[in-house]
């Protein structure tokens, strides 16, 4: 059987008298890359800050290697979210820190690691996505691929279980999003488990295990990339999928 | 040049009143920024008790004069049976005053900060007091520096007003000076110009700490 | 409790007076303001459009203006323009009050005049309009509604200011306070009765009220005007 690391159990969210996901459940594996598609405003992003505990589901239950996390005390949260890594749409970089204090600060503060270790790995991690260079920029003096790229190596440098991805390229001008996807697919061939948001299909196509599709909060299909891009069986994915690929193009894929 | 003439057995007092003025601005300064701190936190991340309650302190405070803050708590305590000397009360005034415009200005450097920069800390296990502590304060602070520098302004100004309760600062030595010279237009000219160099060195002060905490992307010549 | 009676009882009796004080007050605000929105324009379009020498000009008054404690310039223009001109009590902080707010509305006038972007003008000019016209009819339109929260911040400020002209004796809310406690301990006196009943808590603390009451009406009718003139899109707080 496989290894299951994070299990998501009919979860409801709701701000205000909108119903944003309704009943949403699925398994995800050690090491497995999930690509969650669909429409703008169903519920994507929520369903990924429900998963770190950012925005706490209503109803339903997530286990984190087979433990409950939604029902635990919020003294003990932040050491959930230390295991789960978020990459987010627009960066997120604390502006007031240099691209390797972005990376290390969670090691110092919330790790409690000395500083030379945690610089040590911070420029590790920079390196590992090709920032190690830039590393006493401050977000400001860097183009959206590298802040991203930074991000990235902010959310690895706390050695997660999982990294969420939250549209990672969507804010990047095209000839940027390359490299962000260029350091996530090597991330997924190293082993890394992945949740990613996005739009590009190439990305999906070439390293996503199960594609997902969700519309007005729910999971409407899933499954293998390749039978959900060439015959899904709704009519609503067939639909989203190729206005996507008009779109987007397939960039990303190698 | 009578007014040399007269000034100069003056200046012992002068001294000793600026004295009074630059402590009096300071303390206020100092413990008004801690007060606001708390004020801050207080609106912002209190329970609805101490977020009811920093808020409408602010609110009252900023919404009267400094000087009848000051009335009230040199002439009208006393109704009261609480009796305190013209320097406690003037600092205590001006603590009280300073501090709710400086949890206001705070406020707007907090406000500033995107909530993806707390969804960020978060995600990377910061708690609540950690977050605040190293992401939103150290972003806040640079954000509230030039209101912050105008507080100092408003203050080195404002306990001018202390005159009133007959606290002997850099006015009330003047006024006394003038009552008995009648040399009113150049003793309120002179020490007009001693409020504006040292308002002048405040300025400048801030220029230069703007430039030591300066880091790309935090561009604050739009902000007031 | 019989003393607190007794309070509320001569307050009342003297509100007449604490009232007239309020007027006083308002009235000292509104020529303030004035003064200073006439000058502040003035002050405003010479910076922007004026030589090199009038901006600098400009730049060394506002400087001066800004940095000089108000209650200084009120007795600057109460003794010392006395000594030549004598201009009351009323009319000396008016002066006083209203120049240093030009020099805080000249810089409000003129960051809003600055954020308005240069295709502005440039669409206004290649419609065939004249540069006032472009300047009446683009510019100045969107000027007053951006310039509008600062202006309201620089109201209550002025409001929060005239309790200084109680220095040079102008009767405002605090003068009459203090008055109403002068006279009911003379009263005291001459009766012989040598305990002064009245408390000044409960005097100033109303003379606060007061102060608070009007510094809320004239920041919420203001907003609310601020709020009527806004055109969705446009943003206001910056």
């Amino acid at each position: 059987m496989a290894d299951e690391l994070l299990k998501v159990e009919s979860i409801e969210k709701s701000f205000g008298k909108q119903k944003v996901l309704d009943g949403v459940s699925f398994i995800l594996n050690k090491g497995e890359v999930k690509v969650i598609v669909g429409p703008s405003g169903t519920g994507k992003s929520t369903l990924l800050r429900c998963i770190n505990l950012l925005n706490p589901p209503d109803k339903g239950k997530i286990y984190l290697q087979n433990k409950e996390i939604t029902s635990l005390k919020h003294t003990l949260v932040p050491a959930v979210r230390q295991k789960i890594g978020m990459v987010f749409q627009h960066f997120a970089l604390f502006n007031h820190l240099t691209a390797i204090d972005n990376v290390a600060l969670g090691l110092l503060k919330v790790r409690k690691m000395n500083k030379t270790d945690a610089y040590k790995k911070a420029i590790d991690e920079l390196n590992r996505v090709g920032l190690a260079d830039h590393k006493d920029k401050y977000p400001a003096q860097l183009s959206g691929g590298q802040k991203q790229r930074v991000g990235i190596a902010r959310a690895l440098a706390m050695d997660p279980l999982l990294i969420l991805f939250d549209e990672p390229t969507s804010a990047l001008d095209p000839e940027l999003i390359g490299e962000v996807l260029a350091v996530m697919q090597a991330l997924a061939k190293d082993g890394m488990t992945m949740i990613c948001v996005t739009h590009e299909m190439g990305f999906a196509k070439s390293v996503a295990n199960e594609v997902i599709f969700m519309e007005k909060g729910k999971i409407i299909e899933q499954g293998l990339p390749e039978e959900l891009f060439s015959n899904a069986k709704n009519p609503r994915t067939r639909e989203f999928l190729s206005k996507i690929s008009q779109l987007y193009g397939e960039t990303g894929h190698k | 040049m009578r007014f040399i003439e007269k000034i100069i057995p003056y200046i012992p007092l002068l001294t000793k009143g600026l004295g009074i003025t630059l402590e009096l601005t300071i303390l206020s300064a100092f413990f008004g920024f801690i007060g606001a701190i708390f004020l801050v936190i207080g609106m912002l991340y209190g329970n609805r008790f101490f977020k009811i309650l920093s808020t409408g302190f602010v609110t009252l405070i900023r919404g009267t004069p400094m000087m009848v803050q000051l009335f009230l708590i040199y002439f009208g305590l006393p109704g009261i049976d609480i009796r305190l000397s013209p320097l406690t009360a003037s600092i205590i005034a001006f603590i009280i005053n300073s501090s709710a415009y400086q949890a206001e200005y705070l406020k707007g450097g907090f406000l500033a900060i995107s909530k993806e920069q707390l969804e960020a800390s978060y995600s990377i296990g910061l708690n609540k007091w950690k977050t605040i502590q190293y992401i939103i304060f150290p972003q806040a602070l640079r954000f509230a520096i030039p209101a912050l520098s105008n507080e100092i302004v408003y203050l080195i100004q404002y306990t001018s007003v202390a005159y009133t309760i007959g606290l002997p600062e850099l006015f009330y030595i003047s006024k006394n000076f003038a009552s008995k010279t009648y040399m009113n237009i150049e003793i309120y000219v002179f020490i007009g110009i001693v409020y504006l160099i040292l308002i002048y060195i405040v300025t400048r002060a801030t220029e230069i700490i703007q430039k030591k905490f300066y880091i790309p992307g935090f561009d604050l010549s739009h902000l007031k | 409790m019989e003393i607190f009676e007794h309070n509320l009882l001569f307050l009342f009796k003297n509100m007449p007076m604490l009232l007239s004080g309020a007027l006083t007050a308002i009235l000292l605000t509104f020529t303030s303001i004035i003064i200073g929105l006439v000058v502040g324009i003035m002050v405003t379009f010479f910076r922007i459009y004026g030589s090199k020498f009038t901006k600098k000009l400009m730049f060394a008054y506002e400087w001066l203006l800004k940095g000089t404690p108000p209650l200084i310039l009120i007795f600057i223009f109460y003794f010392g323009l006395g000594n030549y001109l004598n201009l009351g009590e009323f009319f000396a902080a008016a002066l006083a009050l209203g120049l240093r707010s030009s020099a805080y509305q000249a810089q409000i006038y003129r960051g809003a005049v600055l954020s308005i972007s240069t295709e502005q003008t440039e669409a206004g000019l290649s419609l065939g309009l004249s540069r006032f016209r472009t300047f009446y009819l683009v510019i100045l339109p969107q000027a007053i509604r951006l310039s509008l929260p600062g202006f309201t911040n620089e109201f209550t400020i002025v409001l929060k200011d005239t309790p200084l002209a109680y220095g040079v004796g102008l009767v405002e809310i605090l003068k009459a306070g203090r008055d109403i406690l002068a006279q009911q301990l003379s009263a005291a006196i001459v009766s012989g009765k040598v305990t002064a009943s009245l408390n000044p808590f409960i005097v100033y603390l109303t003379c606060a009220l007061i102060y608070f009451v009007l510094f809320e009406i004239f920041y919420y009718s203001l907003n609310a005007l601020s709020k009527k003139f806004q055109i969705p899109g446009f943003i206001f707080d910056k």
